[in-house]
This record gives C-alpha cells, structure tokens and sequence, in this order.
C-alpha cells in the first residue's frame, strides 16, 4: 500500500474526532432545544481568536488561555439561547435557523472589523511522531485523544448524571418534562452552555493546527452540517460514524486530488449517502 | 384596483424616466437594485412556501461563470452562454431537488443540505483556478458597447434590459403566485402530508418552483456579471452571499411581490451609506450591521418591512368596513 496515502489517511482518522466534536455539540443543542445554530463554526472561530489574543499576545499560558476559551464560548452559547434563541423559542424552526445565520454574519464580519482578515497563528509548534516514513504531527494526536475524551465525557455526563438524563428526557418528550418539574428553560441554558463549551473545546484543539482568521469557519463549518445531517440530526452516535466517512474521504480525496475537490467528493458522497439513506445513518 | 393600476402606472412612468434625470451614480445603485431585486425575488419564489434554500449561492455562481467564462474561453456570446448558465442551474436544481423532495428533506435539512452546496460550488470555482482564475476573480473580456457581447459601458442601456428582465420576473412571480398553484404551494407549505392528500402533487410543484428560482437566480448572476464585469467566488456564490440574499429578501419581505426588490435597495443603501460614511477604512462593518439587522427581523419582524407596511392599510380598510355597518347597526 501506498505508504502516503496511509498517512492521509492516519491524519484523516485524526481529523475525525475533531469533526465528531464539532458535530457532537450541533448534535446536542439540535437534540435537546431542536435548533440548529448555523453560527456553529463561528463559534469555534471567537474561541480561537480568544486563544490567539491571550497566549500569542498577552503572554497566558495556553493551558489556561484554552480554560478561558472554553468558558467564554460556553459564555457566548448562554448568550445566544439567552438573547436571540429564547424570544423566538415558539415561531417557525427556520425562523431560529436564520436568526443564527444572522449571528453568523455578524460574528464574521465583526471579527473581520475588528481584527482585519490576516491569517495569525498561535505560535505553538508541536513536533511529528515518525512510525518509519509516516508523520503525524502531535498537535493532531492530540485533537484526537482529547475530542474521543470529550465524546465519552459528554456520553458520561448524559448517561449517569441526574442533570444529564434530564437532558436527555427533555429530547423526548418535552411537553411531559415540565410536568414531571423538569425547567425546561434552565436545560435550555445548560445544553447551550455545554454546546459552546463543546465549541471552545474544538477551538483550543483547532487552533494549534490552523491559522485563525474571521473566515475560519467556512473551511469545517458547511461539512459539520453535512456530517449532522449524514448521521441524523441530533443522533450522536450517528454523528460519530458519519465524521470519521467524511474524514476519510477529506483525506484520501485530498491525497489524491485537491483541498477544494476532497470537499467536492465529500459533497457528493453526501448527496448520494442521504439518497440512499434520508433518515441517516442510523436514523429509524 | 384602478389605483393601484393608476399607482402602478405612474410608478413605471417613473422608472422609466428615471435614467434621464438623475446622476450617473444614482443610475449605477437603482441597475444593481433591479438586478439584486430580480435575484431576491427569486429566491422568494421558494422561500415564502417554505423551502429556505440558504445555497442560491450556488445558481447564482453558475450563471455568473458559465456565461463569462464561455465567452472569455470560446468567444460564445452571452446570448447562448446565459441560457446554458439557465440550463446547467436548472441541472442542479433538479439533481438536488428530486432527492430533496422525493425523500420529504423539509426544514432544517433541507436548509442544511443548500448551504452545503452552495458552499461546494464556490470551493468548484475556487478549485478550477487555472480556468476561473480562483479567489482573485476574473474579469470578462471587454469589447467596448456591443449588443452581441451584450456588454454596454453606457450605463442607460443596461438599466433598461434590466428593468425589463426585472418586470418580467415580477409578472412571473404573479403567474408563480396565483391560482390553483399558488394554493397547492400555500398548501404545501403549511402542511404537506395534508396537501398531499387532498390531491396535491407536491412533489410536482415544489421541483416546479425549485426551478424557476435557480433558472432566474442563474439569469440574474449572468446579468449581474455582465453589469459589473467582474466577479469572484466570494462575491457569486458561497455561504456569504447565498446569506446575504435570504437576508434581503426577509428584510424587504418575502410575502410581497415588491418586498425582495425593497431588500435589495435597503441593503445597497446601507452598504452606500456605510462605505461613504466611513470610506474603505472598516471592512466588514456593513456587514456587521446586516448581521445585526438580519437577527432583529427575524426576531420582531419576520414579515419584513413591506409586510409590515402592507399590514397597516389592509386593517385601517377593514375598520373602515367596519365602521359604517356597526353605525348603522347602532
């Protein structure tokens, strides 16, 4: 076999439990409040900015500019169930989908205001494990390890907590929770605080791979939406499965092809997958 | 009715005088809102029956480069490269759509699904930079004033192609609008299981509208191209500006027939506005303020600033209605 298309692929693999991330969270907030935030990626892209600004420029530690960036995306989550979600919790699902989108202009353009559309880098240099001629940098072992721990953290938080089951009753039957004493606005508010939470985690692991710059977003957001939608949206599991497809057709169509033509392929892969199976992966 | 054939009358009359009396510049905003206008329009052939496409990025970019591209690489004329930007749209509407519609993706999927590909049509542009020139655009070759290349320096010519191309897509509009189909799509898009099963061929017509929005979104990309004579990825297609138009088309209103083109001219003036205001020196803060605009009409007005206008005459006539029957009651 092809020993750099192995590596492509062993960095797709690494890819993956980023973009399972990313999808986990979409997934949860889609699950339990039943809206998609569009401005999901961007999200991602303040955190990294909030990384850049405290560890490349004011000097943090990263350990804890990460910490901080965590809790400032789950802050931004809070804020925008809080002040754009809540209001319009009753109207239309679209309604809720473009009011995200709105924020994802904003936030966008804002960052772009703010911080002019240069490329910056965080300055963290990690070095590569060698297995013979194949590299891997660390910084992807890394995202790696630390998004499956954030999965299985989620998947304990959900599955053995009292808070958590309640999360995951709301997703079932919403209008029963209330009656049982479930507030149901106070879940709102914690799914969206660990969605952002989720978020800035992706962000700390992201950033030590990527430039940041206003338009970050695009580049993982349109195929985190694929991957939610692939898996059915707000089934995790799903999620999970469709991220590591997807990455592997990112890595070897890159290998083979080219950054933006990968993205095709993985586009239509998606069209054909969605044909096959609407519902999803593991969508009843 | 007669007034408003009388408002609507003297309403042309003014748009058709308006080349001769205003500045070069004027002339210059009031070509791109009709041609933005038509493109709004458009899209809320689908998005006032509920099918948000946030991908019209997508016919937009294909009209834009087909037709340029044709004729920067083989000298076809406009007047068959614009028709095969209508064909190939139409293509990928229908490629997208059947599955779409034949397997119920409504809502947020199919929302998801259109970003996504409007997204996958800017990276194809961005791709085949060797032909497209990529991210730095590409400009069609100018040939001076030629009906043939259809490229008309002179900016009155091209504000009356587009104020015809303009006042067709309204007339289609009323053809899409009206009738039995207009209340099988109203159908559709309230409940579609019921739709369906009083008799309505949904997936009929929402392929049907799917179209014609891509085949005049194409149109629109092509003109708009030959208007501006440059285009790239960033500005024809992509998440931005397949935003950009659901967000006018809100604003306006999607529900009135003018509400899309009153869009286009609150966001032309706005970016205007802001560009003169503070020259080139805040990038992205008219776009910060659209994306601030666009969560505030969501939120409090999703009808749009027409429909909110259009609100207030319809209820003060209804009291008027009112009115003398409870007085004669009384």
């Amino acid at each position: 076999m092809d020993i750099f298309l192995l590596e492509a692929m062993l960095n797709g693999l690494m890819y993956a439990g980023l973009l399972a991330l990313l999808a986990l969270g979409l997934n949860l907030i889609f699950g339990v409040i039943d809206v998609v935030w569009i401005c999901y990626a961007e999200l991602v892209m303040c955190g990294m900015y909030a990384i850049y600004w405290l560890h490349a420029f004011y000097g943090v530690p990263f350990p804890l500019a990460a910490a901080a960036a965590v809790l400032l995306v789950a802050l931004l989550g809070v804020l925008l169930h809080r002040i754009i979600i809540d209001p319009i919790l009753g109207s239309a699902p679209i309604n809720q989908l473009l009011a995200t989108g709105g924020l994802l202009f904003f936030l966008q353009n804002f960052a772009t205001l703010l911080f002019t559309t240069d490329f910056r880098n965080v300055g963290i240099r990690l070095p590569s494990l060698e297995l013979g001629d194949i590299n891997i940098g660390y910084a992807r072992i890394l995202a790696f390890g630390v998004a499956l721990l954030g999965a299985a953290g989620l998947y304990i938080f959900l599955a053995r907590t009292f808070l958590g089951t309640a999360i995951r009753a709301i997703s079932q039957d919403r209008e029963i929770m209330g009656l049982m004493g479930v507030d149901a606005r106070r879940i709102y508010l914690i799914t969206s605080a660990i969605g952002g939470g989720l978020a800035g985690l992706a962000a700390c692991l992201l950033v030590l791979q990527y430039d940041v710059h206003p338009f970050v977003g695009l580049s993982f957001g349109p195929i985190t939406f694929m991957i939610c939608v692939l898996g059915g949206l707000g089934n995790m599991i799903g999620g999970v499965i469709a991220a590591f497809i997807m990455a592997q057709i990112i890595a070897i169509g890159g290998y083979e092809l080219s950054v933006e033509y990968s993205q095709v392929l993985a586009f239509l892969v998606f069209i054909v997958l969605i044909l096959i199976r609407p519902q999803g992966i593991l969508g009843k | 009715m007669s007034r408003a054939w009388i408002t609507a009358a003297a309403g042309l009359a003014l748009l058709a005088a308006l080349p001769f009396l205003t500045s070069p510049y004027v002339l210059h905003i009031a070509v791109q809102v009709l041609i933005l206008g038509l493109i709004y329009t458009a899209w809320s052939f689908m998005g006032r029956f509920g099918l948000v496409s946030l991908g019209h990025g997508a016919f937009l970019g294909i009209g834009a480069y087909t037709s340029a591209l044709l004729w920067n690489l083989y000298g076809v004329t406009p007047w068959l490269g614009i028709p095969a930007g209508v064909a190939l749209s139409v293509l990928l509407a229908l490629v997208i759509g059947y599955p779409c519609f034949h397997l119920k993706i409504v809502g947020h999927y199919f929302a998801l699904v259109t970003l996504a590909l409007g997204q996958v049509v800017a990276l194809l542009i961005v791709a085949a930079r060797d032909v497209t020139g990529g991210s730095l655009g590409m400009t069609p070759k100018a040939v001076g004033t030629s009906l043939y290349a259809l490229q008309f320096p002179n900016r009155i010519q091209f504000y009356f192609i587009a104020l015809a191309l303009w006042l067709l897509v309204l007339a289609l509009r009323h053809w899409v609008s009206f009738g039995m189909r207009r209340a099988a799509l109203d159908a559709i898009g309230e409940d579609e299981t019921a739709a369906a099963a009083a008799g309505v061929d949904v997936m009929r017509e929402k392929l049907r509208v799917t179209v014609i929005s891509a085949a005049v979104t194409s149109l629109g990309g092509s003109v708009l191209t030959q208007y501006l004579m440059y285009l790239n990825p960033e500005t024809v297609s992509g998440v931005g500006i397949s935003l950009q138009i659901v967000f006018a088309a809100i604003a306006g209103g999607m529900y009135s027939a003018l509400g899309p083109t009153v869009g286009a001219l609150l966001t032309l003036a706005l970016t205007e506005g802001l560009r003169i205001l503070f020259g080139t020196q805040f990038i992205g803060a008219a776009n910060t303020i659209y994306g601030i605009l666009l969560i505030l009409f969501i939120v409090f007005m999703p009808r749009g600033i027409l429909g909110v206008i259009e609100d207030i005459p319809l209820s003060r006539s209804k009291r008027e209605r009112v009115g003398p029957a409870q007085s004669a009651g009384g």
